[in-house]
């Protein structure tokens, strides 16, 4: 797999889907953006819990999170819809984001307009006239380079570990040897294991910052009066054999596969580098796939032992097990069954290369359960209080 | 009846089970270490069973790795949970190689 059929775009990564983007800059606006979305065949809307009332370092990682939607390369055009007090207000998002990228971007606000249904109506026609355009955009043959694949876990149980992180980490490193880069975060989940995360750094700097994150993670949450291992492993996890903090690490660290990480990165913040990239999220994985996704990842695969219906709006989130019992119970939810490993009948290079072929197809088009749905789960990180 | 559990590493005190056990069931090891235990008690799937004796605050290994302490006596053939293990705390400034922040 050398190529996919994608979508160029004026800069940057090609995308491997081609939606219209109705971007809210606040929560007061997030409703108005589900009402236009839902209007127009070919966009995607977000719900936006924050933009307003936040603190300065809050503010600076929902804006990256805002512009990196619209910068995402799946992403054709923007309609932003702001509500005219928030803290970073439409005009200000827009000229940000379009002094970054050739994308169509419009924006509109509602105190400005005069209320939620005039605003709906220029924000309708507008996307239907981005939407009408995005159509008219053809799949071209993309270089694998412009693959970015997130690599998410959530619901982990006992099998993560065993099984479909191993496999993962197999398509990562033969997406890396193919020339594609890949994006492992949930640096919680690196606590215990972040010693043997940080022996596939490229350099010794990279390495102790990777040690030093797993410092810093902790004493924050100690700040705010909270042990990391009384959280983690989550309920769940525990009733599905994960013990301590340590074990779950173990486990989720092997889905990044074994290739040099070249880059270690904030929260949605792009990589500069071609290779394998780590950066520094939430083990929650929703926060975790919203800070990816951010950070330009065009595709995420995500292992799951429990069972978990996420999708995102911006990429097709394609699910993987290796629980037998999950895949069957909750086939609704998941795509690809790697129980075969741990019964014998697959092993993880197999399962490896069986993923490559499954991510090909959806990259080249083929949509993901969470995808079908039209699954949009956004959770922003943050650092402080609401003023 | 014999359960099936895996064994990562060959350093490694636990195996995992692939179904669950009932008391008096034997487990059968594969991968790093094949090797027999009793089951205890019962143990749910995808939980640990201890391969050997534990005493208190022996380290657990499993890929390799200390996944925690026991917090009590575990026998050959019990339960290794987030009941009788904990996690230790991680001493961050020895793993630092110097490398220029």
């Amino acid at each position: 797999m050398k190529e996919f059929w994608g979508y160029k775009r004026p800069e940057g990564r090609c995308g491997v889907r081609n939606h219209v983007l109705i971007l809210p800059t606040c929560a007061c606006a997030s409703e108005s953006c589900r009402i236009v979305a839902s209007q127009l065949r070919g966009a995607v809307n977000i719900i936006f819990n924050t933009g307003c009332s936040d603190v300065a370092a809050n503010t600076a990682l929902s804006q990256r999170v805002l512009t990196g939607f619209a910068l995402n390369p799946n992403v054709f055009g923007v309609v932003i819809i702001g509500l005219g007090c928030e803290t970073v207000p439409h005009q200000q998002l827009r000229e940000k984001i379009a002094a970054q990228t050739g994308k169509p971007v419009v924006s509109f606000g509602i105190q400005e307009q005069g209320g939620t249904l005039k605003t709906i109506e220029q924000a309708l026609r507008a996307g239907r006239e981005l939407c009408a355009q995005a159509a008219l955009q053809h799949r071209e043959l993309c270089p694998i380079s412009d693959l970015l694949l997130g690599i998410e876990c959530g619901g982990s149980d006992a099998t993560s570990g065993l099984a479909a992180n191993p496999a993962v980490g197999e398509l990562s490193d033969l997406l890396i040897d193919l020339g594609a880069s890949t994006m492992m975060s949930e640096s919680i989940e690196w606590i215990g294991a972040e010693h043997v995360l940080a022996k596939r750094a490229a350099t010794a700097q990279l390495h102790d910052e990777i040690i030093r994150i797993c410092q810093r993670y902790e004493e924050h949450l100690k700040a705010a009066g909270q042990d990391c291992r009384a959280g983690q492993p989550t309920p769940g996890n525990k009733a599905g054999g994960l013990s301590t903090i340590d074990e779950k690490s173990l486990g989720c660290i092997k889905k990044g596969g074994t290739r040099p990480i070249v880059e270690v990165l904030e929260q949605a913040v792009r990589p500069s580098k071609q290779g394998a990239v780590v950066m520094d999220t939430a083990g929650y994985d929703i926060s975790s796939v919203t800070s990816m996704v951010a950070g330009g990842c065009n595709a995420v695969i995500f292992t799951t032992g429990r069972g978990t219906p996420t999708g995102n709006a911006l990429v097709p989130v394609l699910k993987v097990t290796a629980n037998e019992h999950t895949y069957s119970w909750m086939s609704d939810n998941l795509d690809v069954d790697l129980s075969g490993i741990i019964r014998g009948e697959l092993t993880v290079k197999g399962a490896g290369e069986l993923l490559l072929e499954t991510l090909g197809e959806v990259i080249n088009g083929r949509q993901t359960k969470a995808e079908c749905y039209g699954f949009s789960d956004v959770a922003v990180d943050h650092v402080c209080r609401f003023v | 009846m014999s359960v099936k559990a895996l064994v990562l590493a060959a350093r490694d005190n636990v195996a995992t089970l692939t179904a669950p056990a009932a008391a008096g069931d034997k487990v059968t090891c594969l991968g790093e270490r094949q090797l027999e235990v009793t089951c205890l008690q019962d143990i749910r799937i995808w939980h640990k069973v201890a391969l050997e004796d534990l005493s208190e605050g022996a380290l657990v290994y499993k890929y390799g790795e200390v996944i925690g302490k026991t917090k009590t006596g575990i026998a050959a053939g019990g339960v290794v949970d987030h009941e009788n293990i904990y996690s230790i705390p991680r001493d961050y400034a020895s793993e630092l190689t110097g490398g220029a922040a």
